[in-house]
């Protein structure tokens, strides 16, 4: 009997265990987002993405409808093309709805926001999105902003 | 003059012969682990008094960590606005780091010691010496159950360890500090992935840890001098030395798994 009883309590304690890898698994790690992907398919090209990474969110006015799928780099207009994965639910998006790439916050990550256009049909599987506006690029635009500055130095000295 | 230098040489040597009695006696362990197979039952044993037993310390340390890092996430993540990304915060630091190490210190506390004084014990009262005089195998009989139930052990209890630090984190950056419970689940699972994280974590460096611990206490319980100091002075020497190995070879794991070269 006494055996009996250490054996039940291994048992729980093994069984815990293997409960707990079973549960880091599934409800912590990114096992979930492995094959959960049934939304349609979406492809839109940027000029420059910044830091867009796959599984980024996609949202229109804030409510996450998908996410970022893929990333590619089409070779002949050297121009990224994101592959971006839209819920089944969310069906009757406008044909030019405009996508653009924006940041959560000034340090946070970066995501495609997507605008509603005004056509009367919709996005469909493999169709893709025209408008598109690029990241914004914090080295790009202070660099801009010096040489703006700079410029309108010069002019202020020669006279 | 040579005085100096004579202790040194002897030290070392001491050093390297205890490193090499240490290797032999873990091949032996290995050998005798065949054992095991016909007296299963030894293992269930070992497996209850290692295990079963670890558990209520792994249980409230891990809950008390994981609320300490959901606490302390969100006091300084709070300033940024970035209090949505505890999740991956806390499960990171749990799978990666604190779930494996801390698991592996507080066994060797609670078990390993356990481990050394009871083998230390036994050589000292000479069972384990009647144990050869009756052409039983003290290493099959005694050491090998026990090793193999520790190796089995510390990676369940680190698993426990980690899933209940992470409901521990969130409990109190959901239930108490308010925290958006998807934003907490669903950053958590965008950033945490399967094989890198928990497969090198959990699972890479819980066996390591294991091993090490293991290895360490059972050696010396077996080494120990047979007498009650010498019994106090291996357990005390099994946790110091675990605690060392753990930490050092977590950098090393550390290094080699996430490291940038």
């Amino acid at each position: 009997m006494r055996q009996k009883h250490l054996e039940l309590l291994v048992g729980a304690f093994v069984a815990l265990g293997l409960a707990a890898f079973l549960l880091l698994a599934l409800k912590v790690s990114d096992i979930a987002h492995i094959g959960e992907d049934q939304g349609y398919r979406v492809t839109a090209r940027f000029e420059n993405i910044g830091g867009l990474k796959i599984r980024a969110p996609v949202t229109l006015g804030g409510v996450r409808i998908g996410r970022v799928v893929g990333i590619n780099l089409d070779p002949n207009t050297f121009e990224a093309l994101v592959t971006l994965s839209i819920e089944p639910q969310y069906d009757r998006l406008p044909s030019d709805s405009s996508a653009s790439i924006l940041t959560a916050g000034l340090l946070g990550e970066q995501y495609i926001g997507l605008e509603p256009g005004g056509m009367d049909d919709f996005l469909k599987n493999g169709g893709s999105l025209k408008l598109t506006q690029s990241a914004l690029v914090l080295e790009k635009l202070i660099g801009r902003m010096f040489t703006n500055a700079a410029q309108g130095e010069a002019p202020a000295k020669t006279p | 003059m040579t005085g100096p230098l004579e202790r040194l040489g002897r030290w070392a040597l001491e050093r390297l012969t205890a490193l090499g009695r240490a290797n032999l006696f873990l091949l032996r362990l290995l050998g005798a682990l065949g054992f095991l197979l016909r007296r299963p039952g030894l293992l269930v044993k070992q497996l209850y008094a290692v295990g079963v037993l670890s558990l209520p310390i792994i249980l409230v340390s891990g809950l008390f960590v994981g609320m300490v890092l959901g606490l302390q996430g969100y006091a300084n993540l709070v300033y940024f606005g970035a209090t949505s990304s505890l999740g991956t915060v806390v499960a990171l630091s749990l799978v990666r780091e604190l779930g494996p190490v801390l698991t592996a210190l507080l066994y060797a506390g609670r078990a390993g010691s356990a481990l050394t004084a009871e083998i230390g014990l036994m050589k000292a009262t000479e069972q384990l010496a009647s144990m050869q005089m009756m052409a039983v195998d003290p290493f099959a009989r005694v050491l090998a159950p026990r090793f193999l139930a520790g190796f089995v052990a510390v990676p369940l209890l680190t698993a426990i360890f980690t899933a209940v630090g992470i409901l521990g984190g969130y409990l109190v950056a959901v239930v108490q500090l308010g925290v958006d419970g998807g934003a907490f689940w669903a950053q958590m699972q965008a950033r945490v992935l399967l094989w890198e994280d928990i497969g090198n974590g959990v699972i890479v460096k819980s066996v390591v840890f294991a091993l090490l611990a293991n290895w360490i206490a059972l050696f010396e319980g077996y080494e120990a001098h047979p007498t009650s100091e010498g019994v106090s002075l291996a357990t005390t020497q099994t946790v110091v030395v675990t605690s060392l190995a753990v930490l050092g070879g977590d950098f090393l794991l550390t290094a080699l798994m996430f490291g940038v070269w």
